[in-house]
């Protein structure tokens, strides 16, 4: 292929690396009014009364809201498709504060500090309830989260909210318990995951402004434009049509900015007051106030035959979705659905369990949504099951593994399209060196080196409901715009997709004009999650390039007085009867735009996958051991990846980097902790350490492409996946050289030293 | 406070609060490629150079900038589109918003280090964060850069 | 976020102190990386920008640090370089990034006695003074045993005591702060083993020190297990976010034992 596949460089790379102002905050009014936010100290109250008027009349301030200000319609932040899963639980401002950080008054004024010193004016008087702190409490717990009326669910998904179930669900096939009882091994271990953060460099902000003819305009830092101009219509009781949303460059998402944030604080002041406002989330209110991934408990218990094979899986999942629900049911599925169909060689499987709601920092999406979670839990515990049957690892994945053409108990029918797997796990066991490295080796220094391995799954969008449109239109001078509504956020999708399109009408892509990611001139996207943009919004791409081309060819035909069949499109030219005659593309363009043939011509297409066909990785860990800390390194990492057809290999191969890096942060770095008055205190870069250069070492990246029908050239997906492996491939690679098993993500140097036998610690 | 920077290579006189730091007084001055990315000076976003040594400018006191130079992306501009180029020869700047930073100081190191091996490079870039990377396109482009533009 | 109400820039170190005394909320400006991490008003804030204090001397048998030198600067010093193997470098190399250590100050970072200060530990490892405008010179160990008080620290003085000197610290994420710290050194025959981010701050093993001294003409691994013993039982360890108390006692035995190891291994 000409196009698809090649490492083209970003359309944007240079003015973004270089400081060009083109993120949401260099491109705001200049006198966009500062929104800053009144927040609970409290983790569970009720305002009893809040008096603003001090502030009101403070020098500097415009307009200061509280739930006495606010429409009172419930809503969900999540961005996802209509009709949301997740449930309707809040509301702008809400007289009832559910976690330390709630947002309790709106205050808009001319500066920052007039702001700030407005908020200190405020008086809030609380009536504070005890808080649910401890998820494994929440259930049945006194203190009832969300006791309104109003709060309802488009789907059931097992909402119980006088219990604290935000959801519930089993996925079971067969008698897992029989099953079990029938196995010559069962292995059962518990897990606890916490609550990462994005941690993204670009904080949350958007502003907000009155357009030429009163409609509401919003241009904000976000993944998801049309759930945010939905969620922003339905909050503000305004019509769809009066709200427009624009997402610019944006600094990093990773599922973060799959919710909204402030986009409906800034809409109302502006609404409000007639001026333009912005909101920018400090760092610790990102970290505080904006959602986290959500914290598991896994109850994992696995039986297996002699001969190694997996015959009965169950997974018990107790999820923590904070003091609201966004993404809670759906990370919640997802979890056991691209964890279970791994291993098919099963008889009886069950996936259940609950979401609850506590009163900490709210759950939502973050890359990986719930599979990386399980993935740490299974993949521990097949490595368990390895050392009780006494076999390599790696043998035990080929053995038990789904390959392409076969189907699974959990895979609700379908059949795998593609995969590569099983040559991932061959060619990761070669280049981190495992036939001579595992399981471990002692160094003439005393510190011991040691290997460990993990696969994972994922998605390719949502099935049956990711539906993503595209439309590519043929200018007067022969060039192309192509309009798409999903969010490039650093990823280079918008370069990605100009390859699709470029690669269908045999064009440089350079000759083609992205524009993304506008409500009013984008086509509908739901935006760049799920792992969706390329498999697709590529797809639809590719349809809508293919019926443009399509009508260039017809248009080319008619000029020519030949039938379609005749034409030959080379992507500059269009010939009949072996070149005697032509016409060019850039003539006929003109002449379709503004000559004689007046049809300007927009290929169009919507596209959305009845399957969601997985990418595959095997990542494979090499640490290095002080037995006398506890402390490790981690000497080399290596992914083999599956993703289909790579569509640009520098930006895959980026992708999977950064994902092992994030990975490595869940599993090393990212500790997340509260006291005992609910307060995160891990709400700074200080205190909440992702991954430094030093920390991540070496990572090698390899890739065994398959071919998937059903994507565009063969291409599945690559955003999720690769943050899975890190932590069930490090702790295991701890367990083979030190014998501690971690189950309590992540793994430090005091649990790994701790963990150690006293007769094997150095003392 | 009235202070006067010399910024960009351009002489200005500023007023300025006691309590303003050099991040907000830069971005007033239109310099939007300094930017906050945290509250606690840890991750290197807001890196420019004061009188040629890589600093934060969240940490640094505006009336602190007094009679000094201050180096942003805007003012090597063409030097920092060499060496971007090879980061997006490697797709390495993603969201891009750690990238202005990040290049002052690789540019800094530049100047600083000579022969610098591969642990030099990530000792001296260890101030500078980035999310979405891995960091590894990153030393890729760098060690190109440096391979090229060695004398 | 801190409030700075004032700025004063006096010319003289006598001008300084005066307006530091003026007002209980008055407070010199050091490097401010930590300072802004506060939410204290300062009335006026002495900065100390004019009294050239940033600079770094070596007069032969000492080397004299300026208060407002960066860490970087001592990172990058090649006289702080050579003596005592590099201890000083070493320390504060790994402290956060350059782009940090080019804005945080020597006399701050002394002044402050933060718990978790690389720095600090490597310091009192060696033959250090300090002067203060009101407290005069004193050894950096008395520094650190005299309460606060209002003071503004000029300059510390390393004397350039012939040995050697090692470094270890723990930390979990390389840019995080230290879970311990310890140096060691022995100089003139004097056994020096300071241990920080205790997590309170770095406080000399006395006893230990003066074991490994007696012991020194055996220097087998008995007696340096017994210093370590020593110097674990003299010292208190204490829980904070970033790791236990039991924890932090077990690796400081092994950080101990390492760098005396190191030390022992230079001569």
């Amino acid at each position: 292929m000409k196009y698809v596949g090649q490492a083209l460089p970003k359309t944007d790379a240079i003015a973004i690396s270089t400081g060009k102002p083109v993120y949401t905050e260099d491109l705001a009014p200049a006198n966009a009014l500062v929104i800053k936010i009144l927040r609970s100290p409290h983790a569970f109250a009720r305002i009893k009364s809040i008096d603003t008027t001090k502030a009101r009349n403070s020098k500097g301030v415009e307009c200061i809201l509280t739930h006495k200000d606010v429409p009172k319609v419930r809503f969900t932040l999540a961005g996802q498709s209509y009709p949301e899963p997740s449930p309707y639980d809040r509301l702008i401002l809400d007289p009832i504060v559910r976690y330390v950080g709630d947002e309790v008054a709106i205050i808009a004024a001319t500066s920052e500090q007039a702001a700030n010193a407005a908020m200190k004016l405020i008086k809030v008087s609380y009536e504070v309830f005890e808080p649910v702190l401890d998820f494994e409490q929440a259930i049945d717990h006194a203190s009832v989260i969300h006791p309104e009326d109003d709060l309802f669910c488009n789907f059931d998904t097992g909402l119980a909210k006088e219990r604290n179930i935000c959801s519930s669900h089993t996925l079971a096939v067969g008698d897992v318990e029989q099953e079990l009882k029938n196995c010559d091994i069962v292995v059962e271990e518990t897990y606890y995951t916490q609550a990462q953060a994005p941690a993204m460099m670009e904080t949350f902000r958007a502003f907000t402004y009155l357009d030429h003819t009163d409609r509401l305009v919003v241009v904000t830092s976000t993944q998801v434009p049309f759930h945010i101009k939905r969620q922003v219509a339905r909050a503000l009781e305004l019509p769809a049509t009066s709200v427009r949303v624009i997402k610019p460059r944006i600094g990093g998402g990773f599922g973060g900015k799959q919710t909204g944030s402030g986009e409906v604080f800034a809409g109302l002041v502006t609404l409000k007051t007639g001026k333009p406002a912005m909101f920018i989330y400090s760092r610790t209110e990102t970290f505080s106030c904006t959602t986290s991934r959500h914290a598991m408990r896994l109850k994992v218990r696995l039986g297996a035959d002699k001969d190694g094979f997996i015959r009965a899986l169950d997974i018990e999942n107790l999820s923590d979705t904070g003091a609201y629900g966004e993404h809670g049911s759906t990370t919640f599925s997802v979890c056991g659905d691209k964890t279970l169909p791994l291993y098919n060689k099963t008889r009886a499987v069950r996936y259940h369990g609950h979401a609850v709601y506590t009163n900490k920092t709210p759950a939502g999406a973050l890359r990986g949504y719930g599979a990386t979670q399980g993935t740490f839990a299974l993949e521990s515990t097949v490595n368990k099951l390895a050392i009780r049957l006494n076999m390599d690892p790696a043998e035990l994945r080929l053995k038990n593994i789904i390959k392409e053409g076969e189907t699974a108990l959990a895979y609700h029918g379908n059949v795998l399209g593609s995969s590569t797997l099983e040559r991932c796990i061959q060619k990761g066991r070669e280049l981190i060196g495992w036939q001579d490295k595992y399981p471990c080796q002692e160094l003439p220094s005393g510190k011991i080196r040691a290997v460990g391995m993990a696969v994972t799954m994922q998605g390719s969008g949502i099935a049956g409901i990711d539906t993503s449109s595209a439309a590519i239109r043929l200018n007067e001078d022969g060039h192309y715009v192509l309009l798409i509504g999903s969010t490039d956020m650093g990823t280079g999708s918008d370069t990605m997709l100009a390859q699709v399109a470029a690669e269908v009408l045999d064009t440089p892509p350079e000759k083609i004009i992205v524009h993304a990611a506008d409500t009013d001139v984008s086509p509908y996207d739901p935006g760049s999650y799920a792992s969706s943009t390329a498999y697709v919004t590529g797809m639809a791409v590719l349809q809508a390039a293919e019926d443009l081309k399509n009508q260039i060819i017809a248009q080319g035909a008619k000029v020519l007085a030949v039938a379609p069949e005749q034409i030959e499109f080379d992507g500059q030219e269009l010939t009949a009867f072996n070149g005697s005659k032509a016409i060019s593309l850039k003539t006929l363009a003109e002449s379709l735009v503004v000559g004689t043939d007046k049809c300007q011509l927009v290929g169009n297409a919507t596209y959305g996958s009845p399957i969601s066909p997985p990418p595959f990785i095997a990542g494979f860990a090499e640490v290095e051991v002080d037995p006398e800390t506890g402390k490790f390194e981690l000497i080399d990492y290596v992914a083999v990846v599956d993703c289909g057809t790579i569509l640009n290999a520098n930006l895959v191969k980026i992708q999977v980097e950064g994902g092992i890096a994030q990975g490595i942060g869940l599993a090393m770095y990212e500790e997340v902790r509260y006291d005992e008055r609910g307060r995160l205190q891990t709400n700074n870069f200080m205190q909440y350490k992702i991954p430094c250069r030093k920390d991540v070492g070496r990572i090698t990246v390899a890739f065994e492409e398959s071919y998937e029908p059903t994507g565009p050239f063969g291409a599945k997906s690559i955003g999720e996946a690769v943050i899975n492996t890190p932590s069930p491939a490090i702790a295991h690679a701890v367990y083979n050289a030190v014998g501690v098993s971690i189950t309590c993500l992540p793994i430090t140097p005091e649990k790994v030293f701790m963990g150690m036998k006293p007769q094997a610690r150095p003392e | 406070m009235q202070i006067t920077v010399i910024i960009n290579h351009r002489q200005v006189t500023l007023d300025v609060q006691p309590n303003d730091f050099l991040v907000d007084t830069l971005r007033q001055q239109g310099l939007y490629s300094v930017r906050r990315g945290c509250d606690t000076s840890c991750c290197g976003l807001c890196t420019i150079w004061l009188n040629g040594k890589p600093t934060l400018s969240c940490a640094t006191l505006s009336f602190r900038a007094h009679g000094k130079h201050i180096t942003t992306i805007e003012g090597l501009r063409h030097e920092a589109e060499g060496f971007a180029h090879f980061m997006a020869a490697e797709g390495a700047e993603q969201c891009g918003y750690c990238s202005p930073g990040f290049i002052l100081t690789v540019l800094a190191m530049k100047r600083e280090l000579v022969n610098p091996t591969e642990a030099d490079i990530i000792h001296y870039l260890t101030g500078n964060m980035c999310r979405c990377t891995g960091y590894q396109g990153q030393l890729r482009a760098i060690k190109k850069y440096l391979g090229v533009t060695a004398v | 976020m801190f409030t700075l109400l004032n700025v004063a820039q006096p010319d003289t170190l006598e001008a300084a102190y005066n307006i530091l005394k003026e007002k209980r909320s008055n407070a010199v400006l050091g490097g401010c990386a930590y300072l802004r991490l506060g939410s204290q008003t300062i009335h006026t804030g002495v900065d100390l920008s004019k009294l050239g204090l940033r600079y770094s001397k070596d007069y032969g048998s000492y080397i004299e640090i300026g208060a407002m030198t960066s860490l970087r600067d001592v990172e990058t010093n090649a006289a702080l370089n050579n003596y005592a193997d590099g201890l000083l470098p070493k320390a504060v190399a790994n402290i956060i990034g350059v782009q940090f250590r080019n804005v945080v100050t020597v006399g701050a970072s002394v002044f402050m006695r933060y718990g978790f200060s690389d720095f600090l530990t490597a310091l009192l490892a060696l033959d250090t003074e300090v002067e203060l405008i009101k407290g005069g010179r004193m050894t950096l160990a008395a520094f650190l045993d005299t309460p606060r008080s209002k003071d503004i620290l000029t300059k510390i003085i390393i004397n350039k005591t012939k040995g050697h000197a090692a470094y270890q610290a723990l930390r979990n994420s390389a840019s995080d702060y230290p879970l311990l710290t310890v140096a060691a050194s022995q100089l003139d025959g004097e056994w020096k083993i300071a241990v920080g981010a205790r997590p309170i701050r770095a406080r000399l093993a006395v006893q230990a020190a003066a074991q490994l001294r007696d012991g020194d003409n055996d220097r087998t691994a008995e007696v340096m297990e017994q210093a370590v013993q020593t110097a674990v039982g003299e010292l208190s360890f204490g829980d904070n976010r970033r790791a236990s108390a039991a924890y932090r006692q077990a690796v400081a035995q092994t950080l101990i034992k390492r760098a005396i190891a190191e030390v022992v291994a230079c001569k």
